[in-house]
């Protein structure tokens, strides 16, 4: 019995060709009709993954990519941590303030740092697209051998933390601050 | 509401924490302890007297989300305040941290405002 999916296949389109004999009926022949195109579409796809040669992209071009992310999210996390350095000076200095220009500083330094938590979301941003890439890797590594689909994950209450640990959502698609005031104060 | 209240801030990026830690400053929070995952809020957590506890949920290799559930499940720290601040902003994620007794739920980006707001309001019902 062939183990691979697309072996399974040709030898069941060979196995009810080898099947069908004498007169065909309309029906019959549109089957075989289909039973022939499914297999050129098989051999079709079987030449071009051969020919894909995909041997550099997880081996180079994929620990490159992620590489160079992590050099961002290094950058980034050396930048935003400069700015709170600086906003800890101007808040020292606010201190010898008159309470007006003391109260404008305070207030543009709250404003810093909350813009400041952008490292934090970029982060976890990048930290996604590198899971993404590290997948493909693995995909393209198995690509040519078997082309299974890989079963769902089940959450369970032991990694429903991890299973659900999404990071951040494309703008307009996550839940924002008042619709999860809503949600909680539906709880209550 | 009494400023000197321990808090314990939890999350991975330090940039985060020291963002944490000087909003709470200005809200006039100065007694914060931290910590980088649960695994280390859940020690200091066990060992301390705190009254509030800010935590992120995506870290390794403790969760906030299992963090939250080991405190509600622990005899001494299941009545303990807690927020969730974090990215995660899925209907999915707020429900899951609801279902494990989370006090209140930050979605982030956010601001001094609601943090103010949230701990106001959670601390109130301590």
């Amino acid at each position: 019995m062939p183990d691979a999916p697309q072996e399974r296949i040709e030898a069941a389109v060979r196995s009810v060709l080898g099947s069908i004999s004498g007169d065909l009926n309309g029906r019959e022949t549109l089957l075989l009709g289909e039973l022939e195109g499914l297999g050129q579409e098989i051999a079709r796809a079987k030449r071009e993954m051969a020919a894909l040669q995909t041997g550099g992209i997880p081996a180079d071009h994929i620990p490159v990519a992620t590489d160079e992310l992590d050099a961002v999210l290094g950058h980034t996390a050396e930048a935003a941590n400069e700015i709170l350095d600086c906003c800890e000076g101007l808040e020292s200095l606010a201190r010898d303030l008159p309470p007006g220009p003391a109260a404008a500083v305070a207030a543009a330094v709250t404003r810093i740092y909350e813009a400041c938590s952008f490292q934090d979301i970029t982060g976890q941003r990048i930290a996604k697209v590198v899971a993404v890439l590290k997948s493909i890797e693995g995909r393209l590594g198995q690509i040519g051998e078997r082309y299974g689909a890989t079963p769902p994950s089940v959450i369970t209450p032991a990694n429903q933390g991890r299973a659900l640990a999404n990071g951040p959502q494309m703008p307009g698609v996550g839940t924002s601050q008042a619709d999860i005031d809503s949600l909680l104060a539906s709880f209550d | 509401m009494d400023k000197s209240t321990p808090i314990l801030i939890v999350d991975d990026y330090r940039t985060m924490l020291r963002i944490i830690r000087n909003l709470l400053k200005q809200l006039d929070f100065e007694n914060v302890e931290e910590a980088s995952d649960g695994s280390e809020a859940l020690v200091k957590l066990r060992a301390g007297h705190f009254g509030l506890v800010i935590s992120d949920w995506n870290m390794a290799p403790m969760t906030g989300l299992d963090l939250l559930k080991e405190v509600r499940a622990d005899a001494r720290l299941r009545e303990l305040p807690f927020i969730m601040i974090t990215a995660e902003s899925k209907t999915e994620n707020v429900i899951a941290a609801k279902q494990a007794g989370v006090s209140n739920y930050i979605v982030k980006p956010f601001n001094a405002e609601t943090l103010r707001e949230k701990i106001e309001k959670v601390m109130a019902h301590a």
